[in-house]
């Protein structure tokens, strides 16, 4: 560590402005959420009932495609930068908290994926109603 | 030891005592990983199922139509909104309002009994109509 110039001083001993970045993306996040989430709920309860064929038909529609992968998108980030505060507060071994942070990335990136991936089959007619 | 009770009580190693800000603080913590886990599964559950068709999508029918799916979505709902009411006390606190002690734990105590009076609208009106389409 050098002792002459301010950065030389600071550098190597964390991260600089990424938790800002951090704590935004998680209001931003939430925000989207508690939009879509309750888009998503009232939907549901407006819906005849849950059998496969309302449900294909539902999610067919592109006004109802489009904002349930906004919906994946936004949640799924927000329980990714939410998990990571959880685990970072509590696993403090490094290869345990590299670990479960490595988990906790596929978990949420496989998640998201395979649900657009089966919004967007439903929506481009993929699934017989 | 003489103390003003009026006074507020920093946590500080023994000396504390349990508050409604604390447990909805960790209340926030324990419905957000439960939600990201039993939720998210159920959500990505229920739309590749859907996806596969009617087959895979009657198997998680069945599941969440089950005794045990129904008390699941029970403890998602209370989850989602205790997660949703305690999310807006944090914009509350986020723009450095709500940190009076009584408006703090008025608010605290408003998030918890709202998530347990919006799941039991829900589910009681529920519940009473599948108890009556069973007899």
């Amino acid at each position: 560590m050098g002792n002459g110039t301010g950065i030389g001083r600071v550098r190597g001993l964390g991260s600089a402005k990424h938790g800002a970045m951090h704590w935004w993306r998680q209001r931003v996040t939430a925000a989207g959420n508690l939009l879509l989430a309750t888009w998503f709920v009232v939907s549901l309860f407006r819906l005849p009932n849950l059998g496969h064929d309302v449900v294909v038909q539902w999610i067919g529609s592109p006004i109802v495609a489009v904002p349930l992968i906004l919906l994946t998108v936004s949640v799924f980030y927000h329980m990714r930068l939410g998990l990571q505060v959880v685990l970072e507060d509590y696993v403090h071994e490094d290869a345990g908290k590299v670990f479960s942070l490595l988990l906790l990335n596929l978990y949420t990136i496989a998640g998201a994926a395979l649900a657009i991936f089966s919004i967007l089959k439903i929506a481009f007619g993929g699934v017989p109603a | 030891m003489s103390r003003n009770p009026g006074r507020p009580l920093s946590p500080h190693l023994t000396i504390w005592k349990w508050g409604p800000h604390m447990a909805v603080s960790i209340l926030h913590r324990a419905t957000g990983v439960g939600l990201a886990i039993v939720a998210g599964l159920a959500f990505v559950w229920w739309l590749v199922a859907a996806a596969s068709g009617p087959d895979a999508y009657a198997a998680f029918y069945k599941v969440a139509t089950s005794w045990f799916g129904y008390l699941v979505a029970i403890g998602l709902t209370w989850s989602f909104f205790q997660h949703l009411f305690s999310g807006l006390r944090h914009f509350v606190l986020d723009i450095g309002a709500g940190y009076e002690l009584k408006v703090n734990k008025t608010g605290s105590i408003a998030t918890m009994v709202g998530s347990v009076l919006v799941t039991l609208l829900i589910w009681v009106p529920i519940l009473l109509s599948l108890s009556k389409g069973a007899n």
